[in-house]
């Protein structure tokens, strides 16, 4: 069904836009001592933009504005976990950006523009959807990145990020428009279409896919385009950092699965060559590197590098139980990331950041249950079981076994291997060695409690991944049509 | 009514929700509370072990106890345990050993009780776990879950060098656990998506992709066994590792990388396996000679008796890999031996190392004038170390080199050197630190076992002893279960 005048399946983005819009306005109204109002306010946006979701969810693929926004079962669930991922980061954060005061308006309306560029992402039907939802969230991220302004390392990293990040945007849309000179067309199905019927150009079809695929890695951060990534995850407050290494890995999975599945599928045998060389560097470069760093923030970066490398594998694969699989990888990862990052800040005190390896030394001693919590999230990042790490390796290696690659799943568990060492490494500072600092740690009922859930949600869902193994799959195979 | 209850299900969980009650009582001030809560888990985790015993039908090789339930039904996983005659003898080993433990760290544990006990009761359901599995990626996660509280056992608790032995141990084990996965997802492509060991029993396999699996499995397991070139990481991990860790060490975990060999290399990978035949027998006979002289050399107890367990372990791989009946139960028997004999001399060490805080055999000598009731069980023990008839240790050692000289004199005559070098490095040590003139005023101070001490370890006499006289109830479960294993490994499956 394609109408112009159905906006149902929009709803979600519409309502958000226009809470985002009241949200502005009603802070600029408020004193700075009654923050709370506005973040409660954007805490019920997000649950009823859920609630809409649920609400407007037809079985089905709906197709709406001709063809430019896609409604299917896929991105109903990306954009719920997406909405979950960004109210947990605000919950994390709240704390640790009030006593930096940065607790602010700007703050909270960046957040929801960037969710809302995200759920456009995920959405998107059509070149030009994608590449606005995509400016949408890099555009307010930088903005988040820079609003710390007194900070050098925080600006610094917002230039980097931006200036990469536009040349990216550049790539990619210089890939589009090759691909939109070749097929005539900027709707993914049409140009699927295209490229399979042969009346494409194929020389300037697949240069078109190398912009494409070189614009796609940078977002993802895969080697040789990850330059960004250190500096920025370094760099800016951690907050933000949680941001941006959590709930747009969802949207990024979307995005990718768009343009190359969707979109691209007939090219697969090109597109999946490239991504073999992105996952190895990724990996190999993600895993070593992160061994030398000393600062957990710089660290989480390159393992995040190495994660994205694993989560193209299942691209890789071709097959839909792999982008199922990437599709958990990436839910996986979020829930993971969103852990750790809770926990660096929940350790964190007002103009002290408890974001190097030596500021975990012996957190045993101080607080048995967050290093247990922190273990969990650990032992999950390495992949070991009982933790839900493990199966997203797992149904990764199974997709690319099941696809031939099985060298290329020897070099991912060897790759892990190494990580695994530097996961160890904190575990292994966190329970034997003695604490540095006896400082109190200050316990917030809110982050505790959501530690704790969010901890404990990596062993149960280890314990019991089936559900959630199959809500990615199941919704994977409904939504990505392979034209 | 007693056989209805899931009688496996409940071995491993009980023990690990007992752990986590173990954990709650939170820091050291509940320390008395812990212990005992963790001695009622480890003796309930051991009583309800022993249906499996009485109930297990000795006449059939097909798995006991069996349950089954869906478990993440996207990849057709199932929860599937169960037991044959190989797999019980470890489970009950394993549940033997448990309040054993505790009842060694009662005292000596002072700092962080409740984690100490806790790790070991979880440690213990896991195991069971392993034994019992018959579900690959089931296996996996036993096999992996391990790991962790194996990993803060020895980091935590161990002596000096504790965290590099501690990040050895894990990253070893991990590189064979991860290859191992990766033969496992391919075994479940080739089976048409079935996780079932029992169906990558039937599957049929091309030559080289036999050996690659084989090679696969061969990392994983002969890490945790430890084989020859790979077993660089367990003097490490023993020396540093406390008493409890260490009796776990050697008694089961160890076990768990024969095991292996038996539930997966052999039945998966026949042809593969008689291949490599050879490679295998070389390893085995380099570990029982070269380690062995290794062990001569040490002036560490436990490092000593942590080369004995290599050596000894040498003999169990040689065991399975001449393909007959006396080697693979002389194997078995041997396994099941060592565990209780390595176990009971890394307690003897214990004792020693909870009085004098040195485990230098140079520290000691005279021990017999102060402690004569501990030197009478560490001369049973040393003893059936060596093998001596009458003793477990005998049995299987007769057994192996029974087979071994079926199949080829001069490896039986290699593997027979061990009587020697056996009996060398351990009477030696003996002498040194028992008997002698009083070495130093520490040894004149020492004290004789306590009660608890004595009841181990009388205990474990007991079972030595019994088993070296009176085998039978051992091996009349064992061999239905080793003929059929044969049978399959027989069975050339190239396509």
């Amino acid at each position: 069904m394609d109408s112009m005048t159905n906006f149902m399946p929009a709803a979600p983005e519409i309502f958000l836009l226009v809470m985002t819009c009241v949200i502005l306005i009603t802070d600029s109204l408020l004193k700075n001592s009654s923050r709370m109002v506005t973040y409660m306010l954007v805490q019920l946006t997000l649950m009823i933009c859920a609630l809409i979701t649920v609400g407007t969810h037809v079985n089905g693929v709906t197709y709406i504005f001709h063809g430019m926004f896609v409604d299917d079962l896929m991105s109903d669930v990306l954009k719920l976990l997406t909405y979950l991922a960004v109210s947990m980061m605000l919950v994390y954060s709240r704390l640790y950006l009030t006593v930096r005061g940065l607790f602010s308006g700007e703050f909270m309306a960046l957040t929801l523009f960037a969710t809302l560029g995200m759920m456009v992402m995920i959405s998107a039907n059509n070149f030009l959807t994608l590449y606005l939802g995509l400016e949408l969230l890099s555009l307010s991220l930088y903005a988040m990145v820079a609003l710390q302004r007194d900070s050098a390392a925080a600006t610094e990293a917002a230039m980097k990020y931006f200036i990469l990040g536009a040349l990216a945007s550049g790539l990619l849309l210089y890939g589009m428009s090759m691909l939109y000179g070749a097929t005539g067309s900027l709707g993914l199905e049409a140009v699927s279409h295209a490229i399979q019927s042969g009346h494409a150009n194929k020389t300037l079809v697949v240069f078109g896919l190398v912009f494409v695929v070189s614009g796609l890695a940078f977002k993802l951060g895969a080697v040789p385009f990850h330059m960004w990534v250190p500096d920025v995850y370094h760099g800016a407050p951690t907050a933000m950092t949680m941001l941006i290494g959590s709930a747009p890995k969802l949207a990024t999975f979307a995005f990718v699965a768009r343009i190359l599945v969707e979109g691209l599928q007939p090219l697969v045998q090109h597109w999946s060559g490239m991504l073999v060389i992105l996952a190895i560097g990724s990996m190999a470069l993600g895993n070593i590197t992160a061994i030398a760093q000393t600062n957990l923030k710089r660290m989480f970066a390159y393992s995040t590098i190495a994660h994205m490398g694993f989560l193209l594998l299942g691209f890789i694969s071709g097959s839909i139980e792999g982008y199922g699989s990437s599709m958990f990888y990436a839910v996986v990862y979020a829930l993971m990331s969103l852990g750790a990052f809770g926990m660096i800040m929940l350790l964190s005190r007002a103009g002290f950041e408890a974001d190097t390896l030596d500021d975990f030394k012996g957190l045993n001693q101080r607080s048995p249950w967050l290093a247990f919590m922190m273990l969990l999230l650990m032992f999950s990042m390495a992949g070991v079981p009982p933790t839900v790490g493990f199966y997203a390796k797992f149904s990764v290696l199974n997709a690319i076994v099941q696809s031939g690659y099985v060298w290329l799943a020897v070099v991912a568990v060897l790759f892990s291997l190494i990580g695994a060492f530097y996961y160890l490494r904190i575990v292994k500072l966190m329970y034997f060695d003695a604490p540095e600092t006896h400082t109190k740690i200050v316990f917030e009922p809110d982050t505790t409690l959501l530690i704790s859930v969010n901890s404990l949600g990596v062993l149960l869902l280890g314990l019991l991944p089936g559900a959630l193994m199959s809500v990615c799959a199941v919704s994977v195979r409904q939504s990505l049509l392979l034209h | 009514m007693f056989f209805e209850l899931p009688v496996i299900s409940v071995a491993i969980w009980l023990p690990i929700i007992f752990g986590i009650l173990v954990l709650a009582t939170g820091d050291d001030k509940n320390a008395p509370l812990a212990r005992i809560l963790a001695m009622v888990g480890a003796v309930l985790g051991f009583l309800v072990t022993i249906p499996l015993y009485t109930g297990f039908v000795r006449d059939t090789s097909d798995m006991q106890f069996v349950e089954m339930h869906a478990w993440i039904s996207r990849f057709n996983i199932h929860y599937h345990l169960g037991v044959d005659g190989i797999s019980v003898l470890f489970i009950l080993l394993t549940s033997f050993f448990t309040p054993i433990v505790v009842l060694a760290g009662w005292k000596v544990i002072e700092k962080r009780v409740a984690q100490y006990m806790a790790s070991f009761l979880i440690m213990s359901g896991i195991m069971i776990g392993v034994f019992s599995s018959l579900d690959a990626v089931l296996f996996y996660v036993f096999w992996e879950a391990m790991l962790i509280p194996m990993f803060l056992i020895i980091g935590v608790w161990g002596g000096a060098n504790r965290v590099y032995a501690a990040v050895k141990f894990f990253l070893y084990t991990l590189l064979g656990s991860l290859l191992m996965l990766v033969a496992l997802i391919y075994l479940y492509n080739k089976t048409g998506g079935s996780f079932e060991i029992l169906d990558f029993h039937l599957v049929a396999i091309p030559m080289t992709a036999q050996i690659l699996i084989f090679i696969a499995f061969f990392t994983a397991f002969a890490v945790k066994v430890p084989m020859f070139p790979v077993h660089t990481w367990l003097p490490d991990a023993h020396v540093e590792a406390p008493t409890g860790g260490s009796v776990i060490l050697a008694a089961i975990m160890l076990k768990v990388g024969a095991y292996g060999f038996l539930r997966f290399s052999i039945p998966i990978v026949p042809d593969a396996s008689h291949r490599l035949a050879g490679v295998m027998i070389a390893l085995s006979l380099i570990a029982v000679v070269y380690i062995g002289l290794v062990a001569l050399t040490q002036t560490d107890m436990k490092k000593l008796v942590a080369y004995s367990s290599i050596s000894h372990m040498g003999f169990v791989t040689l065991g399975l890999f001449i393909f007959n009946e006396y080697g693979m139960e002389g194997a078995l028997l041997q396994m099941i031996s060592h565990g209780f004999v390595s176990g009971a001399l890394f307690l003897c060490i214990g004792v020693l190392y909870d009085r004098m805080h040195s485990r230098n055999i140079a520290d000691y000598g005279g021990v017999v004038k102060t402690m004569p009731v501990f030197a009478a069980f560490f001369m049973l023990f040393a003893m059936a170390n060596v093998g001596l008839p009458g003793t477990s240790g005998f049995v299987g050692e007769f057994m192996v080199i029974l087979g071994t000289v079926k199949s080829n004199f001069w490896y039986a005559f290699a593997a027979a050197s061990t009587l020697i070098f056996g009996a060398a490095y351990t009477l030696w040590m003996y002498k040194r630190v028992i008997f002698g003139a009083v070495a130093n005023a520490h040894v004149a101070e020492l004290t004789d076992l306590t009660l608890r001490e004595k009841v181990i370890f009388t205990v474990l006499a007991f079972t030595v002893l019994g088993m070296g006289l009176y085998p039978l109830p051992l091996s009349e479960i064992l061999h239905v279960s080793v003929n059929d294993l044969l049978v399959h490994a027989a069975r050339s499956k190239l396509p």
